[in-house]
């Protein structure tokens, strides 16, 4: 292609000049050490600051990825959206920025997968579709996996992230607390194995229903969970909140997690633990 | 009425509590106290009484009397340990094969730094797990407040009815006005969108029966609550168990499917 500027004498020496751009990668600062990643390092490092193992966010689809054997996740009820039911003001549009922003039709995936050879259901929240928050296709979705891990007698390994029950569908969202807790429980009654991944933030009423119903129960570092949020409790008890209160640290010192995982070992984990929950010698 | 207004009679001062619905709809109750764990929770009370002669176990949220009993009772929003309680005391009525009959009236489960140390979200969720396969009817009556996870964890039953002015909400019309408006005092729109009235849920399938309340006179409602409860009992009493918890799941599981 012809410069545009090819019979143009340069007025001064300046504006002869090349201008190179160079490409900038964008860059996160780790919360907790100040320290600069760039996107493709966090993304290497499974979204763990290299510096001072800081846990970010992770998308479900990366989670996949991270925990399952290659391409061995099959995708269940992909297609289920959301429905505006109660009309609720603003909820269509939330609904539409989400689906842009995540790249998911919902705030949770299922599918049917291996983890080290072993066959499980799993659940994967999504923290870019309004936080994880339970609706009643997330209510269904995780239901149906419950129901159907049950019917195959397959373990559940699921990872939660939530701000809880979703607003926008009123009563029918804490239906779904029930709903899904009913489902746990009859899975659990089959003497079937569910191991859950409690990640940053799991609060309201995802944590009082099936983020707490696992048999084995593990958070990554430093998360928050909690059921109450921490400025709700400081609102109602008006004082600071203790640093480290309502992290994964916390809840393993008051005796509600069985274990912390890193990012870095937790597939080699939850293999550890299938296997020791498998019939097959 | 509007929601609101609805929103204002289900927390108006002088509205009956729990302790007045078991004096006036049961006898010869006994409180039993504690979650033979950690502590009593004065938020909820717990106890065995006879609903027309028949043995039942009431389980029931309470909000106080006096600005004294009101503290003692955390204004009605238990901690873990009420929760607690709550399920001891439903495992006991499976035991002896008492039904259970739940009144609930709450703002919330309690938001504080000890609920959260001892595990309030656990202490829900074990409930709501439990409640779902306990091998007794259990039926659960909104009577004022019916507020959020809070609520639920008394409420996971085989029919749940509510009081005409009470309300049934997954977070308070204030919650949902800041979140939404960033503005607190639009709680009356707020009110409106959440769909919270009995009227509303009844519509929703959420519930099965409204209870008519009179103005002037509260024994009418005691009257007709205790009448329908002897039924709803009666109605299950020679269910078999598997097709009792069978339709308790499907109650549940129809939300959203």
């Amino acid at each position: 292609m012809i410069p545009r500027n090819l019979f143009k004498k340069a007025n001064n020496e300046l504006e002869d000049r090349q201008v190179v751009e160079e490409f900038v990668e964008p860059t996160q600062t780790c919360p907790d050490c100040g320290f600069e990643l760039t996107t493709t390092e966090l993304k290497d490092n499974h979204e763990v600051c290299s510096k001072c193992g800081h846990h970010f966010r992770m998308n479900a689809r990366q989670r996949v990825e991270l925990i399952a054997d290659k391409d061995s996740f099959e995708e269940l009820w992909a297609d289920m959206e959301s429905q505006n039911i109660l009309d609720f003001p603003g909820y269509d549009d939330k609904l539409r920025s989400s689906k842009a922003k995540s790249g998911e039709s919902e705030g949770v995936i299922v599918g049917e997968a291996a983890i080290g050879g072993h066959r499980c259901v799993m659940f994967v929240m999504e923290p870019e579709f309004m936080i994880g928050s339970m609706g009643t296709v997330v209510g269904e979705k995780i239901t149906r996996a419950f129901e159907l891990a049950a019917e195959k007698s397959l373990p559940v390994v699921g990872f939660t992230v939530s701000g809880g029950a979703r607003m926008q569908e009123g009563i029918l969202s804490l239906m779904q607390m029930a709903k899904t807790s009913g489902a746990v429980k009859r899975h659990s009654d089959a003497g079937l194995l569910y191991i859950v991944v409690l990640t940053d933030p799991t609060t309201g009423g995802v944590t009082a229903s099936f983020a707490m119903e696992g048999d084995i129960i593990l958070a990554e570092p430093g998360a928050l969970v909690g059921f109450a949020g921490p400025r709700v409790i400081e609102q109602t008890i008006r004082k600071k909140l203790p640093k480290g209160f309502q992290t994964a640290e916390f809840l393993l010192d008051h005796g509600f997690v069985d274990a912390i995982s890193p990012r870095s070992g937790q597939r080699d984990l939850l293999i550890n633990l299938l296997a020791l929950h498998s019939k097959e010698v | 009425m509007e929601a609101y207004d609805k929103v204002l009679a289900a927390r108006a001062k002088g509205r009956p509590t729990a302790m007045e619905y078991i004096n006036n709809v049961f006898t010869d109750f006994q409180e039993l106290h504690g979650d033979r764990r950690y502590g009593d929770d004065g938020a909820v009370v717990g106890g065995i009484g006879r609903l027309c002669g028949e043995a039942v176990t009431i389980i029931a949220q309470e909000k106080g009397g006096s600005t004294k009993d009101k503290i003692a009772r955390n204004f009605g929003s238990p901690n873990p340990e009420g929760y607690r309680k709550a399920l001891r005391l439903m495992k006991q009525a499976e035991k002896f094969g008492r039904p259970v009959v739940c009144l609930v009236d709450t703002s919330g489960a309690y938001p504080g730094m000890g609920a959260e140390e001892r595990g309030q979200g656990l202490a829900i969720a074990e409930n709501l797990m439990e409640m779902m396969t306990l091998k007794t009817p259990i039926i659960s009556v909104l009577i004022g407040e019916g507020g959020s996870g809070g609520a639920l964890a008394l409420a996971v039953s085989d029919e749940v009815w509510m009081m005409e002015n009470s309300i049934y909400s997954v977070i308070s019309p204030e919650g949902c006005a800041s979140i939404l408006w960033r503005d607190a005092k639009k709680v009356r729109e707020a009110s409106q969108c959440l769909r919270l009235t009995a009227e509303d849920l009844y519509e929703l399938g959420v519930i099965e029966r409204i209870i008519p309340e009179s103005d002037k006179d509260f024994g009418a409602a005691y009257e007709l609550l205790r009448t329908w409860l002897k039924k709803a009992l009666d109605d299950r009493r020679d269910l078999p168990l598997d097709e009792l918890l069978e339709k308790r799941y499907e109650r549940f599981r129809k939300f959203g499917k």
